[in-house]
């Protein structure tokens, strides 16, 4: 039976898959204000997080500089495959620098660049060899403000798969598919060829997630995709990274705390570092471990005073 | 000397210094009397074209041949269709290069390298040379490459190298305007940079570039400097009938009836600049319908 | 055909492979070498670069014609002479005449579209309603979108006649410098009034009510606070002007004269550089011949002052843009 069938419009109905990141300790994780409901056991194992990530985008000492300067410094992690990451930290402390070099995007600032090793399944993404039109459509991307092309509805979702030449036998069946993993078909199965401007801010991000389902991608990065939505639609887009998470590998930056302790597996801090000489803010990783520890025993100071609203 | 309390203590009347002073007044009828001057000028203009013009606005205009001799028959005939084909060639010639040259400077051409630089600056400059010298450069051209001067090709390239520029920097800001989240999304998705430019951004801009481009059509319609270098356009009795053929223009014809003594050429040259003015306005318009109904406003 | 499934099932179409393993991991090298991409590519470039070619272009098919002409006058001879006439048994070759006969329209056309554009643009920027621009500001477009060649006929069938002679009762011929250069004036209006308006309205408003707020008037705002901030875009919009007066052809061809002569008041006729270029280029001008030559010797003169003055125009906008 297809999970999706039970999805309905409304969150929250029916048996929930809870984002509570393991299945081992039964107390709630500090910091989190909402009371979700206590998962059922079959999904708690599903959800089971192994103790090592097994690695889908691995870096390796990355350095990631703007022209002189340093915006990012000795990057060392895993993100492990199906599972949902976050990264956490004050603004300006490079997070969303990270991810945008996970997919290359970050190859649209003049002078941004990568030293050290980001690697794809075992592959140096910025390799010689290697074609960032091919790293995209692989790692895809959900930006923070919902940004749906100037065209109807079907033709956003149609979009991708034209353009990189999927091999297609029903266009239709491919819109309704996305539409349908990114819980948006019931609301719009009828107005396929309205513009996607119509739609409120929470629709045009799911659809933006929709667009970036269609193109199969094993990774989707999401940066801050809630932070221009109401509590409502934001609740939404959580349910539906935790059953995305099924399908893909989901990193998502946010500034908000809570948020990641609801859906994140793991969690990787960051903070801002001023360096001696110039002054500017170096961003570094500070810590990075399953959700539940992170927020509920931190190994680093930093971290602990970061959750705990010290500074931030 | 007033003392604060007096100052303070005064009326608030509308005294020497405040806006209903003799220099104040006297000033804002200044600007409006130069205002109403343009607009005199532009009324007057158009009244006395009008005026002069309407009699011969006749059968024979548009269907006779001009004349030396005989200017109450002279007809503008070979110049409606000339003009009509120069500017179609024109356009199949300005406006890929133009939106070509456009699209490679606004979204790939990295702006800090230096013959990027140069090409900007030197496209400023050539929006500003002067009409004629595209016309020398074109004779000279023609001349090198053994093109005939008199030739429909050989004035629509003259004109083309006139308007390229101007479609060039429209063409920029029509672009510019596209938000950069578009591009971003599509690249996300994996397209390549050119598959977004010509799926996405291209189509979002083009009712700026249509504007800019029927504005830039608009202006090479009415001129004539240009031509005239070509050599012997001004007194052509057949229709136009390919690229290689001898032609004329309205601007042209224009130019060589006021030319003449005889008052009756006078007539038929604001008869015919009627017609002009006439394309012309048809030509603004659709620019305009074109802007007030498609443009986006992000 | 793709389903509806549950996470676990086969993608449908070309997707990467779901594994555990890290080795299984679709290949990113690049996967087709997109030939049609780089012929486009190639296009977009060349159509860039062709505008650098039409400068080349341009400066190589102005003097190429000009050296073979100053192989027989001497550069000397061409730029200080006081008679010009080129096609005569007689001829002499200096083009200072041209020069004056350019230089009087051109002031003269400044003299009528500087007060008359400032005086606009100030209207329309500091004192119109929204309402009243809305109105007027096509108004002006329309007037710069009249083709030249109109205005030439509106400076020799209506101005010299009925304005000049009548009116005003001034002593003109058919042609004189001043029917030229009012009309000329009048062409240049919306170009001064345009720019100037977009160089006032991008003055801060903050710097208005600061005056206003000390209790000056409108018009001393405007005079001592706007006007000078604006100061560059309105130099650079008079200088554009003066770029397309001088560079102007039909307006001078039609009602400034066919005579080259020292011209010395503003009713009198003259020829102007480009008025010459025109009448020649409408006789019979073979190419090769010292006649054709003389022509691009005068376009070269020509190319060259406009070159000047537009680079002034250019660096002033430059630090008009910058200042804001």
């Amino acid at each position: 039976m297809s999970l999706f069938s039970t999805r309905t419009a409304t969150p929250q109905t029916g048996p929930t898959m809870a984002p509570t990141p393991d299945s081992a300790a039964p107390s709630e994780p500090a910091g989190t204000g909402q009371n979700r409901p206590r998962p059922d056991p079959l999904a708690d194992q599903r959800h089971k997080l192994a103790d090592k990530p097994v690695p889908v985008i691995d870096c390796e000492n990355v350095d990631i500089y703007y022209s002189d300067f340093r915006a990012v410094s000795d990057v060392t992690m895993v993100f492990g495959v199906n599972e949902i990451t976050a990264l956490i930290g004050p603004s300006g402390c490079g997070k969303s620098t990270v991810l945008r070099s996970l997919n290359r995007m970050n190859d649209l600032i003049p002078g941004a660049r990568v030293t050290g090793c980001i690697s794809y399944h075992e592959q140096d993404i910025y390799g010689p060899d290697v074609d960032p039109i091919e790293v995209r459509r692989r790692i895809g991307m959900v930006f923070q403000k919902p940004n749906p092309f100037p065209k109807s509805i079907y033709a956003n979702i149609a979009y991708g798969p034209k353009v990189i030449g999927m091999d297609v036998k029903n266009m239709d069946d491919i819109v309704e598919e996305a539409l349908t993993r990114a819980a948006l078909w019931d609301e719009v199965k009828d107005k396929l060829k309205q513009s996607a401007y119509g739609l409120s801010g929470g629709q045009q991000q799911r659809l933006c997630i929709a667009r970036t389902i269609a193109v199969q991608p094993e990774v989707i990065l999401m940066d801050e995709p809630c932070s221009a939505l109401d509590p409502i639609a934001t609740a939404r887009i959580e349910d539906l990274m935790d059953e995305l998470r099924e399908e893909y590998t989901i990193i998502i930056v946010t500034h908000n705390m809570q948020q990641a302790a609801r859906v994140a597996d793991r969690t990787a801090f960051f903070t801002a570092r001023p360096s001696e000489d110039t002054g500017d803010r170096t961003g570094q990783l500070v810590e990075y471990d399953a959700t539940r520890k992170m927020f509920s025993n931190p190994g680093d100071q930093r971290t602990e005073d970061y959750i705990s609203g010290r500074f931030g | 000397m007033a003392t604060i309390g007096a100052v303070a203590t005064a009326p608030l009347r509308a005294g020497r210094a405040g806006e209903r002073s003799g220099t104040s007044i006297g000033f804002l009828v200044a600007l409006w009397a130069a205002l109403a001057f343009a607009l005199v000028c532009l009324a007057t203009l158009l009244v006395t074209a009008f005026i002069d013009g309407y009699p011969r606005l006749d059968g024979a205009l548009f269907t006779r041949y001009s004349s030396r001799v005989i200017p109450e028959t002279a007809g503008a005939r070979a110049a409606i269709l000339g003009s009509m084909m120069v500017i179609v060639t024109t356009a199949l010639m300005a406006i890929p290069l133009g939106v070509a040259a456009a699209v490679y400077l606004e979204e790939f051409a990295d702006p800090r390298r230096w013959f990027n630089k140069l090409i900007e600056v030197n496209l400023q400059n050539l929006a500003a040379v002067p009409a004629i010298v595209y016309g020398m450069l074109t004779a000279g051209f023609a001349l090198t490459v053994g093109l005939p001067r008199r030739v429909v090709l050989s004035g629509a390239i003259a004109l083309a190298l006139l308007i390229l520029p101007v479609i060039i920097i429209t063409t920029r800001e029509a672009l510019r305007s596209v938000p950069a989240e578009i591009r971003q999304g599509s690249l996300a998705l994996g397209a390549t940079p050119l598959q977004t430019v010509w799926r996405q951004t291209l189509p979002s801009a083009l009712p700026g570039v249509a504007t800019g481009t029927i504005l830039a059509l608009s202006r090479a319609l009415g001129e004539a400097a240009p031509l005239l270098l070509l050599g012997g356009l001004v007194f052509v009795t057949y229709d136009p009938n390919g690229l290689m053929s001898g032609f004329t223009t309205l601007p042209i014809q224009i130019f060589s009836w006021t030319g003449q003594p005889q008052v009756e050429f006078r007539q038929v040259a604001s008869a015919a600049i009627i017609v002009l003015l006439g394309l012309l306005l048809v030509m603004n318009a659709l620019a305009i319908v074109i802007r007030n109904r498609y443009q986006r406003h992000w | 055909m793709s389903t509806l499934t549950a996470g676990g099932g086969s993608s449908s179409g070309t997707g990467p492979r779901r594994g555990n393993s890290s080795i299984d991991g679709p290949s990113i090298q690049r996967q087709s070498a997109r030939y049609g991409e780089r012929l486009v590519m190639g296009f977009l470039i060349s159509s860039a670069g062709l505008s650098v070619i039409v400068t080349v272009g341009i400066v190589v098919a102005l003097l190429v014609p000009a050296l073979e002409f100053f192989r027989e006058v001497s550069v000397w001879d061409f730029l200080f002479g006081t008679r010009w006439a080129p096609t005569f048994a007689n001829s002499d070759f200096g083009v200072l005449p041209l020069i004056t006969g350019t230089f009087w329209t051109t002031v003269i056309g400044l003299a009528l579209a500087v007060p008359v554009g400032l005086g606009t643009a100030v209207y329309l920027a500091e004192y119109a309603r929204p309402r009243v621009r809305k109105t007027f500001k096509p108004a002006l477009e329309v007037l710069a979108g009249i083709p030249s060649v109109v205005y030439g006929y509106f400076a020799l069938a209506f101005v010299a006649p009925v304005v000049l002679n009548n009116l005003l009762s001034l002593e003109v011929g058919t042609y004189s410098v001043l029917a030229a250069g009012l009309v000329l004036g009048i062409m240049i209006i919306p170009t001064i009034a345009s720019l100037s308006e977009d160089a006032l309205t991008a003055v801060p408003q903050d710097l208005r009510q600061g005056s206003l707020a000390l209790g000056a008037n409108r018009m001393r705002t405007t005079l001592r606070v706007v006007f000078p901030a604006a100061i560059s875009g309105i130099a650079a919009s008079i200088v554009l002007g003066l770029s397309r007066a001088v560079g102007e052809t039909m307006i001078v061809a039609l009602a400034a004269g066919t005579q080259a002569r020292m011209v010395d008041s503003p009713t009198s006729n003259g020829q102007t550089m480009t008025g010459f270029i025109a009448q020649t280029a409408t006789g019979e001008s073979t190419p090769g011949t010292l006649t054709y030559n003389t022509l691009f010797a005068v376009g070269l003169l020509l190319f060259v002052i406009t070159l000047i003055i537009n680079i002034i125009s250019i660096r002033l906008v430059q630090r008009f843009r910058e200042a804001y």
